[in-house]
C-alpha cells in the first residue's frame, strides 16, 4: 500500500498538525516538500492539487484532498480502528468533537491569526504592526478563553475527557500565540487552559516536530 | 412535542443552515426564535446553553450542540436514513471532499461574503456606517474565490460530487443573501456555472420552505 503524501511545508504549523495527526494514528506518511519561500505554492504544479495554493495537500491513493481541518477529520474516519481515538465512542460524543472544531475555526483562529498576521508576517514584509488591530483581537481572544477557561475546569480536553481533533486543531495558533507572537500570557494566565495546554502540546507526535 | 429544538432567528444564516439540514432529513423539529435585537443571546439562560452566546443551538434529547456546521454534521448522521440521503456522500473518499468542500466554505466563502451582506444588507437598516475600502477589497476577494467555484463547479455538478451535499448546504444562507439583499447578485449570476448550481440548490424543496417561512415571519 503506498504511503499517504502529504504536500507541505516543515515550518507550516498546519502541515506539522496533520503530520501529528499521521503519528497519532500510527499511519505511514512521505512528505513532498512544497517550498513557500520560493512561492512553490504559487505555481502551476501545486495548483493542479490546491487551487487555493495553500499547504498542506494530501494524496492518498485516487484520492487528492486540501484543508487541514479536512484532511484530520478524513483521517481519523478512515482510521478509527488504529492509534488514538479522536472522535470519541458515541455519535453525541464525535457531534461535540465537530463542535469544538468550529469553534476553533470560527471563534479562536481569527483572531489568533490576525495576531500572528500582524507581529509576524507584515513586518516580515517590510510593514509595520498594526497595535491596534492587535489589541483587538487580543480582546477578542481573551473573551473566547475566558469561555474555554471556564469549559475546562469542567471537563479535561474541550470534547470531554479524551483528547480529540477538536484539542488538535488548536495545536497550530496556539504554537504561534505562544512561540512567535510573545502572547504566552493569554495562556499561562488561564490556570485550566494552561493546563490543556501544557498536557496536549507535550505530546511527543506534536513536541517532536520542535525540537 | 417535537424532540429536536432548534433555537435561533430564521434571519440568521447560520440558523437557518441548521434548519435546512433539519427539511432535508425530514426531522420533526420546534423552531423557537431567539431575539437578537433584545440581546436574548446574551442573557444568562441562553449562556447556559452557547457561552459564546451565539445562534442556533439545537437541542437533541440530552444533547446540547452549537455550531451550525456541526449541527448539520450530527443531524446528516444522526437521521443518515431518512430524508435526503447521500448529503455526506456514499463513501470516505466522497465525504472527505465533502468536508473540504465544507471546509472551505466556513474559511474561504463565509468571510468575505458573510462581510459583504453585513456592510450592504444590514449596516443600511441599522444606521451603521459602512466602511467602503473594506466593501471593496472583500468583493475582489470573493470575487476570486468564486473563480475557483466556477472552475469546480464546471468540472463537477456539486461541491463534493454529482450529488448534493452539506457542503453545497451550507452555501445557502449567505448566496441568499449575496443575491437577494446586497445589490451584487452579478458576483453569482454572471458566472454560468456558479449561477446554474446556485439555480439548482435554491430550488430545493428545503430552501423552497426556509424563503415561505422567511416571508410569512416577515408580514408579521
Amino acid at each position: 500500500m503506498a504511503a499517504i503524501k502529504v504536500h507541505g511545508y516543515h515550518a507550516s504549523t498546519l502541515t506539522v498538525m496533520v503530520l501529528c495527526c499521521l503519528n497519532e494514528k500510527e499511519v505511514e506518511y512521505e512528505l513532498v516538500l512544497v517550498d513557500l519561500p520560493t512561492g512553490a505554492h504559487k505555481k502551476p504544479e501545486y495548483l493542479a492539487l490546491n487551487p487555493f495554493g495553500v499547504v498542506p495537500t494530501i494524496q492518498d491513493g485516487d484520492l487528492t484532498l486540501y484543508e487541514s481541518r479536512a484532511i484530520i477529520r478524513y483521517l481519523a474516519k478512515k482510521f478509527q480502528g488504529q492509534g488514538t481515538n479522536f472522535l470519541g465512542s458515541t455519535l453525541s460524543e464525535e457531534a461535540l468533537v465537530y463542535q469544538w472544531c468550529e469553534v476553533e475555526g470560527q471563534s479562536f483562529n481569527p483572531p489568533a491569526l490576525s495576531i500572528f498576521s500582524q507581529i509576524v508576517f507584515v513586518p516580515m514584509r517590510g510593514g509595520s504592526t498594526d497595535e491596534a488591530a492587535v489589541e483587538m483581537n487580543v480582546e477578542k481572544l481573551e473573551k473566547v478563553l475566558d469561555i474555554y477557561e471556564e469549559r475546562l475546569s469542567k471537563s479535561k480536553y474541550l470534547a470531554g475527557d479524551f483528547f480529540s481533533l477538536a484539542d488538535l486543531q488548536h495545536l497550530p495558533c496556539t504554537h504561534y500565540l505562544v512561540n512567535a507572537c510573545g502572547k504566552g500570557d493569554l495562556i499561562s494566565s488561564r490556570k485550566h487552559v494552561n493546563a490543556w495546554w501544557e498536557d496536549i502540546s507535550s505530546r511527543p507526535t506534536w513536541k517532536i516536530n520542535f525540537t | 412535542m417535537a424532540a429536536v429544538k432548534l433555537y435561533g432567528p430564521l434571519a440568521s444564516t447560520a440558523t437557518s443552515r441548521a434548519l435546512a439540514c433539519l427539511l432535508e432529513k425530514q426531522v420533526e423539529y420546534q423552531l423557537i426564535p431567539v431575539d437578537l435585537k433584545k440581546g436574548e443571546q446574551k442573557k444568562p439562560q441562553f449562556l447556559a446553553m452557547q457561552p459564546f452566546g451565539q445562534v442556533p443551538v439545537l437541542q437533541d434529547g440530552a444533547l446540547t450542540l452549537f455550531e451550525s456546521r456541526a449541527i448539520v454534521r450530527y443531524i446528516a448522521e444522526k437521521y443518515a436514513a431518512q430524508g435526503t440521503i447521500g448529503l455526506l456522500g456514499k463513501s470516505l473518499a466522497e465525504r472527505a471532499v465533502i468536508e473540504q468542500w465544507m471546509e472551505v466554505e466556513s474559511q474561504t466563502y463565509n468571510p468575505p461574503s458573510s462581510f459583504l451582506v453585513f456592510q450592504l444588507a444590514f449596516a443600511p437598516l441599522w444606521g451603521i456606517p459602512q466602511n467602503q475600502a473594506e466593501i471593496v477589497k472583500n468583493e475582489k476577494k470573493f470575487s476570486k474565490v468564486l473563480d475557483v467555484y466556477e472552475k469546480r463547479l464546471s468540472e463537477s455538478k456539486y461541491l463534493g460530487g454529482d450529488e448534493f451535499s452539506i457542503a453545497d448546504l451550507s452555501h445557502l444562507p449567505n448566496t441568499e443573501y449575496i443575491v437577494k439583499a446586497t445589490g451584487k447578485s452579478e458576483l453569482i449570476t454572471s458566472r454560468k456555472y456558479v449561477n446554474a448550481w446556485w439555480e439548482d440548490i435554491s430550488s430545493r424543496d428545503s430552501w423552497k420552505k426556509i424563503r415561505e417561512m422567511s416571508k410569512a415571519g416577515n408580514k408579521k
